[in-house]
């Protein structure tokens, strides 16, 4: 089994035109890209022996829009007491070219080790180069993106919907789409068929979501740092 | 003269061979398929999209709903990935007790897989007899987690508890005499390892019992033999994994490669098929459920010399004992943090497979330091599976789609999530 560190070495020394960062992390290697490099660099990490990524494991599409968000900030709340965390939904402050990232898991049979690649893409929808032709697992892959986040996926042979109803409005796992929803349906006597109507059901926030600074891992971030 | 025109063909979503919720159109000529489409997503929960409004700990449940048929193996991925993110590793008896339960799994979705193949293709018995071995192992999963099927077993940080030392036993009724009860009761007189043990000496006669019915048989070899062929560089290309790779000659199995928990210290073989149609598949399953029972056999040896905890004792993690809840001030604050609150992940990205039944199943966990999963992505090995449909079944005739249904054991659970 190849490490981690020698694959980002090679890497590095491979795509030091290309790659915006290379990260080593818990023992797994992150290739940042512009989205206008991904043919490139995934026709190379492909074919290139030294790579020979046979496989595409993974698609999947990020929404980056709540990263950090908290419903419930603890500094604060003892002098004005709790509020029940609701409504950061749509405060959505982040830059919009930091937004959307997709994100491929390869793997290589032959070096029995996995790389982690990730996008960002801009634009509303955002858009990026399909890599269905360099590895046909992506094409399911990528229609899931395509319907969760609304990516996108120029080139792309069948970009059609995949999980979601026939019909359906919306990309369900971007960060300002409602957990319950916008629809519901039920059937409907006089028309006796199934008909869409709007969501009735309001999401009930039982755990707040919140971020502590543990010091166990602030503790040893820190030791990382000095070391 | 008339003209022809190929038809198009709805199959499913409610046909029992389509092993859950599958609609296929199929374009046909004649009996032939031209081209198969298939229509998912209507089994689809949004469970990642549910993982990102709880607590970690409280999307364990929507593992086992996945894949339904092997339940502990995407619980396993899942506090694996949490496990990475946290730096922790569970004790050395919840990894073997885990290695443990990740094979019966193994076995319970293999003969649950091997069952239904066979009603869909003409062999009946087979279904009544992999059904009457379920039973037993889904006796081991309620004795150990009190739930037959959605476990929730696995914790970050180990195993919800240790192996019970008495197995249930059946109750005389209305329905059941006495002497039936005691007939039923006889292997269950010890504690659960003792009744794995004797499982484990039983199965191999099982699967033998199988493949008398199966492997020569005429029926099954012509149904079978040179369907939904797939060669080593296709099954790459299009994201095959588990048995669907091994099966078409690829030596590849993430407890062999990669090996996570105690893989590396038990004996087992990988089988690999040579011609990648659905015989080789069912072959290799076959083998594999005995070499599960191999490894299954190892580990009741070591679990039964090597007692110890099972859970870490870290209780920002795993909550502290009900006992010590009652005198000690701290272990109640700790339990009452872990069930309002939960706890939070150390920010970062991690990405954690294993080999499930299925395939490779992974699980990709980005964490922003909140108490919540900020994105938790499931790669389910059917969904690369069943998007090769059209490839595997253009060219052959409409009862070889059911055999290659089979063959790619779907599960509509994990393809929708």
């Amino acid at each position: 089994m190849e490490s981690a560190v020698s694959l980002k070495i090679k890497l590095e020394a491979r795509f030091s035109n290309e790659l915006i960062a290379c990260e080593l992390d818990r023992d797994q290697v992150t290739l940042v890209l512009p989205a206008d490099k991904i043919l490139s660099v995934c026709t190379v990490l492909r074919d290139d022996e030294q790579f020979s990524f046979s496989q595409l494991s993974d698609l999947c599409g990020v929404d980056y829009s709540a990263y950090g968000q908290v419903d419930w900030a603890t500094h604060e709340t003892t002098s004005t007491g709790f509020s029940r965390g609701r409504g950061s939904l749509n405060e959505t402050t982040v830059d919009e070219n930091k937004r959307f990232a997709v994100v491929y898991h390869l793997l290589s049979i032959k070096n029995n080790i996995r790389l982690r690649l990730r996008c960002f893409v801009t634009g509303e929808p955002p858009r990026i180069a399909s890599v269905a032709d360099i590895w046909n697992s992506a094409n399911w892959f990528e229609r899931e993106a395509f319907d969760m986040f609304g990516i996108v996926f120029d080139g792309h042979p069948d970009l059609r919907r995949i999980l979601t109803d026939y019909g359906f409005i919306g990309h369900p796992f971007r960060k300002d789409f409602p957990l319950e929803g916008n629809v519901e349906l039920h059937y409907d006597e006089d028309k006796k068929r199934v008909v869409y109507k709007p969501v009735t059901i309001t999401n009930r926030v039982l755990v707040p979501r919140v971020i502590r600074e543990d010091n166990r891992y602030v503790a040893s971030e820190e030791e990382q740092n000095d070391g | 003269m008339a003209e022809i025109r190929n038809m198009t063909m709805n199959f499913g979503p409610q046909h029992p061979a389509a092993h859950g919720v599958l609609r296929l159109i199929l374009e046909m000529d004649g009996e032939v398929i031209e081209r198969a489409d298939p229509h998912i997503g209507l089994l689809h929960r949004g469970t990642e999209k549910l993982a990102e409004s709880k607590p970690f700990n409280q999307s364990i449940g929507y593992m086992d709903r996945l894949d339904y048929v092997s339940m502990m193996c995407n619980e396993h991925a899942y506090v694996m990935a949490i496990e990475k993110l946290l730096g922790v590793t569970p004790p050395i008896r919840a990894q073997y007790i885990r290695v443990m339960f990740d094979e019966i799994t193994r076995i319970l979705n293999h003969l649950m897989w091997l069952g239904t193949h066979g009603l869909d293709i003409g062999a009946m018995t087979m279904f009544l007899y992999c059904f009457r071995e379920r039973e037993d192992l889904m006796d081991c999963y309620e004795a150990v987690s009190g739930a037959r099927m959605h476990a929730t077993y696995y914790r970050p940080g180990g195993v919800y508890r240790d192996l019970p030392s008495i197995m249930p036993k059946y109750e005389a009724s209305k329905w059941h005499k006495q002497e039936e009860v005691d007939r039923l009761n006889e292997n269950r007189q010890g504690s659960l390892l003792d009744f794995i043990d004797n499982f484990s000496a039983r199965f191999p006669g099982y699967v033998d019992e199988y493949e008398t019915l199966l492997t020569d048989n005429r029926i099954w070899k012509q149904r079978t033999v040179g369907i939904g062929v797939v060669s080593p560089e296709r099954a790459l290309q299009l994201g095959f994994t588990g048995a669907m790779l091994r099966g078409s000659g690829v030596e590849w199995d993430l407890r062999k490669k990669q090996p996570y928990e105690v893989y590396d210290q038990l004996d087992f073989d990988i089988p690999v098929g040579t011609n990648g149609d659905c015989y080789d598949r069912y072959l290799v399953r076959v083998e594999e459920m005995r070499q599960s029972n191999r490894l299954i056999k190892q580990c009741v040896d070591w679990l039964r010399d090597n007692p110890g905890p099972v859970i870490l004792d870290d209780h920002k993690l795993t909550p502290p004992k009900r006992e010590e809840m009652k005198d000690d001030m701290e272990s109640l604050i700790h339990h009452f943090k872990l069930f309002t609150e939960g706890y939070c992940v150390p920010e970062g990205e991690v990405y954690s497979a294993v080999e499930h039944p299925k395939g490779e199943f992974g699980i990709y966990l980005v964490s922003d330091g909140a108490n919540k999963p900020y994105r938790l992505k499931v790669r389910a090995p059917g969904f690369a599976h069943l998007s090769s449909m059209n490839e595997m079944v253009k060219g052959h005739m409409l009862s070889d789609v059911v055999a290659v249904i089979g063959t790619q054991d779907i599960v509509f659970g994990e393809i929708d999530r």
